[in-house]
């Protein structure tokens, strides 16, 4: 074979019939570009379904059993139900039916009132929502999939049509769960960790198909990203351009590759207790439930020895794509490559090691606790390592404050403040106090919703390769400075919520005594999370207006090095027209071998530089 | 944001809250250590036209430091922890009043065994949601569920536990100032989770005599002995372990 026709077989260019229909490009695309474009777009609609149950759920807890806004009766209807506005009249009629389950809204917001049932139905879905179908499918499968055949110089993925399956598995896993709002008893009800018993048996949490729902969509998701794991695994070992070895390989790379491991070998454990909680709860077994023999604590022994993973699989993308933009834009080489790549891995793998930290007041036998304490100790380790590299980076940079690195910047903050918090509750006896406080919920705000931060700077970096144009600078400037704000104003206050001791999970404060001088808190909170839901605005009119009329990008807007931006912007089928050799790291920024200030990994040097080497 | 900790009135408390303070101050030296830092980085490397970028890959030394110093500060903040968590999980001082606590959607059903010291006798008291303890005595409490996991939390007493259903979970703790302490239940519980409370009734050591006066009238007031009810000094916690 000629030299030409092995590299046509590489990149898979003579796979690919040039046009393709529209169901083909669009819809059922077997292009990782469009599967990763997909993805992307499901995730931002399933956005704003989380986001809006977070509004509900901060109306709530600002203003406790009080009618909403436009949508809600006047308070005089309530008190003396004689209607005055319009709205009163239409809750009156609605009122008088005899089925309440006939219409939904009645059922679930009587007088425009969230009831105590819909109230857990919104923080259980808000939760799902937001880890399963808006961070995953954006970070995992959506730049998962974009990133890593571009990154590392194939031309494809190495299974595209499971790459196809496992986008057009996770739609109905995405309607199912959205769907279960709507089956007699609601959506489930039980918190996103759905502990046992309360989940186990209908009965005590009302919920009937709620739950089981939650159950199927949880397990075809569960497929749609096995799908995906076993997908990047493969690319990454056996699809590396030539030279591209793995330590030449990006840090954003490294990242989905150990996600996808902790993908494979985690979502399995999730899988097997959903099944077991589904047969307990259909076929009358007992695994979970003490009155036929089972235990409760096993569904959180199973449930947190895959949730601890998990959360590192929401986090390390956010990681990989904070390094690759710091570095770029501090024109300076990542500080500590190989103590990144490592400090990655050791997360990993004593991610494996620490669930118990959740499960301290459970009735675990407390000698575990402190062994589960010393294991959350150590992990706090290469957190922090990661972030002192960040510094590093930026220390001697020439740095440039482009949207990329405002949001890079804002989860870097963002990360360390969820990553000191989470030394208090690693504590164990401080853990006595603040579990199932808002102090946990500020916590996990900050690491998990901070990595909003990340996906924000994904997106802008990322954007004119994706869709071939520029997004606009200064409406992302007002973006950034508008979500850091509020979002802070949204998740620092719960830290003082759960000092005072304010439970999570909770439908209404005021009906506790000790909490009662907090309550302004929490209205201050509200106030900050609809500012943060309304900063979004600018984010979405940039977005979809720079999708059709932004400014042509050029190949390599940021002047990086990685491989992605050595194709055109958008990158045609195959991605690369011949097969990129790559000769050094992902991070020669203001290298003294060149008079520009970065160098691609594909740029072969002349002679005169090469000589400089030596 | 510590002074809006509810006020500690057990003998506990104390460490936990100390181990808070530490944490707190630590952690706020290194979130403001990191964030100047990083202002300083931001406006002294800001991008200069002509400027060139310090090119380095790092330095073996400085990784060594960042990665020790917060492992030895980690793992002495573990043994820091270690012996407050052991003295109030796993270990349970002499004491002669027990409670028992059975959760259920959405009361706490308190049970006291009587003056002869058993429960499920005919002399056990049972209500829902009112505890009535003396004052500077650890109380032990068994603490059941009936149906779903509930858990016991006591702000005022630094005290927080799961009731799970099919397990006797073994705990105790101590009020130190007489008063009225609420109890919210922490864990998600079912639609009326928010809202299922009781109140702890710390009383004087004379309160506590009328209170028992009244509750079984005729009986002679002393409570029973130590020996009567066999319970060995100190003994070491059988918490968490399922009943055989």
């Amino acid at each position: 074979m000629s030299e030409a026709g092995a590299i046509a077989a590489h990149t898979g260019h003579a796979v690919y019939p040039k046009e393709l229909g529209f169901l083909r490009t669009y819809f059922f695309s077997l292009d990782h570009k469009m599967i990763g474009k997909q993805f992307l777009f499901l995730s931002l609609i399933m956005l704003v379904f989380g986001g809006l149950m977070a509004m509900l759920i901060r109306w709530e807890l600002a203003w406790p059993e009080t009618p909403l806004p436009l949508i809600g009766a006047s308070q005089q209807f309530i008190e003396k139900g004689e209607p005055q506005t319009g709205m009163d009249q239409t809750w009156q009629e609605w009122l008088s039916k005899d089925d309440i389950e006939q219409n939904w809204l009645v059922k679930n917001l009587p007088t425009g009132a969230v009831t105590a049932s819909f109230y857990n139905s919104l923080f259980t879905m808000h939760a799902t929502i937001m880890i399963f179908f808006v961070v995953m499918p954006f970070l995992v499968g959506g730049f998962g999939n974009f990133l890593i055949p571009l990154m590392i110089g194939a031309g494809d993925m190495a299974f595209p049509v499971l790459n196809m399956l496992s986008f057009w598995v996770a739609v109905p896993a995405s309607v199912l769960m959205l769907y279960s709002f709507f089956v007699p008893g609601g959506a489930a009800a039980g918190g996103w960790t759905m502990y046992a018993t309360l989940s186990a048996k209908a009965q005590y949490s009302g919920v009937e198909w709620g739950v089981n729902l939650w159950i199927i969509s949880l397990t075809i998701l569960s497929v749609s990203s096995l799908l995906g794991s076993i997908n990047y695994i493969t690319t990454v070992i056996n699809m590396r351009a030539p030279g591209m070895t793995w330590f030449r390989l990006p840090l954003i790379i490294w990242a989905l590759f150990i996600t996808a491991i902790l993908l494979l070998l985690a979502l399995p454990v999730l899988t097997a207790a959903l099944a077991m909680l589904l047969f307990d709860r259909t076929m009358g077994t007992s695994f979970f439930l003490p009155e036929g023999g089972g235990e409760p604590l096993l569904w959180q022994h199973l449930f947190w020895f895959f949730g601890h993973p998990e959360v590192y699989i929401l986090v390390l993308p956010a990681m990989g794509v904070t390094s690759e933009i710091l570095s770029t834009f501090s024109r300076k080489p990542i500080f500590g490559y190989h103590a990144m790549v490592f400090s990655m891995i050791a997360l990993a793998f004593l991610s494996w090691l620490v669930w118990g930290h959740h499960m301290f007041q459970s009735g675990m036998n407390p000698a575990l606790g402190t062994a589960f304490m010393l294991t959350t100790m150590v992990i706090a380790v290469p957190s922090a390592i990661k972030t002192f590299n960040w510094l590093g980076t930026l220390w001697g940079g020439n740095i440039q404050f482009t949207c990329p690195m405002l949001f890079a910047l804002g989860f870097v903050s963002n990360f360390v403040i969820g990553g000191l918090s989470g030394i208090y509750m690693a504590s164990t006896p401080v853990d006595i106090y603040i579990h199932d406080t808002y102090f946990i919920v500020a916590h996990f705000h900050y690491v998990v919703a901070g990595i909003i931060f990340g996906m924000f700077a994904a997106l802008y970096y990322w954007f004119p390769k994706m869709f071939g144009r520029m997004m606009n600078e200064r409406l992302g400037k007002i973006h950034f400075i508008l979500t850091y704000i509020f979002f802070n104003g949204a998740f620092f206050p719960m830290h003082f919520l759960g000092v005072a001791g304010h439970m999570r999970r909770i439908y209404n404060p005021m009906q506790y005594e000790f909490l009662s001088h907090m309550q302004w808190w929490n209205q201050f909170i509200t106030y900050s999370a609809f500012c943060l839901f309304l900063s979004q605005l600018p984010f979405v009119y940039n977005f979809f207006w720079s999708l059709f009329a932004g400014p042509r990008a050029e190949s390599n807007p940021w002047r990086a090095n990685t491989l992605e931006w050595s194709t055109p912007s958008p990158p045609g089928h195959g991605n690369f027209a011949i097969t990129p050799t790559v000769y050094r790291g992902p991070y020669e920024y203001s290298s003294p071998l060149v008079k520009e200030d970065w160098l691609p990994q594909d740029h072969r040097l002349g002679p005169e530089a090469t000589a400089a080497i030596r | 944001m510590l002074h809006w900790l509810p006020e500690d009135v057990s003998p506990y408390g104390g460490g936990i809250d100390a181990l808070f303070r530490l944490i707190y101050y630590l952690t706020a030296a290194v979130f403001l250590t990191v964030t100047i830092v990083m202002v300083v980085f931001l406006f002294w490397y800001r991008h200069q036209e002509g400027r060139r970028a310090t090119y380095t890959h790092g330095n073996t030394t400085v990784e060594i430091i960042w990665t020790v110093i917060p492992a030895a500060i980690f793992i002495w903040l573990g043994f820091a922890s270690k012996s407050i968590w052991e003295a109030i999980k796993m270990t349970i001082p002499p004491t002669d009043t027990e409670i028992r606590v059975t959760a259920k959607q959405f009361n706490w059903e308190i049970r006291y065994p009587g003056p002869d010291g058993q429960f499920d006798t005919a002399d056990d008291k049972q209500v829902d949601n009112e505890v009535h303890i003396p004052v500077g005595k650890p109380i032990r409490v068994i603490l059941k569920s009936r149906d779903v996991i509930h858990s016991f939390f006591l702000p005022n007493l630094r005290f927080k536990q799961d009731a799970v259903p099919g397990r006797e979970i073994i705990a105790w703790f101590q009020a130190n100032k007489p008063g009225k302490y609420e109890i919210p239940c922490a864990e998600l519980c079912g639609f009326g989770h928010s809202g299922m409370k009781g109140w702890l009734h710390a009383l004087s050591t004379e309160d506590y005599q009328k209170w028992v006066h009244e509750q079984w009238p005729g009986i002679s007031s002393s409570t029973p002995t130590r020996a009567q009810l066999a319970i060995p000094e100190e003994t070491p916690l059988p918490s968490s372990m399922p009943p055989a």
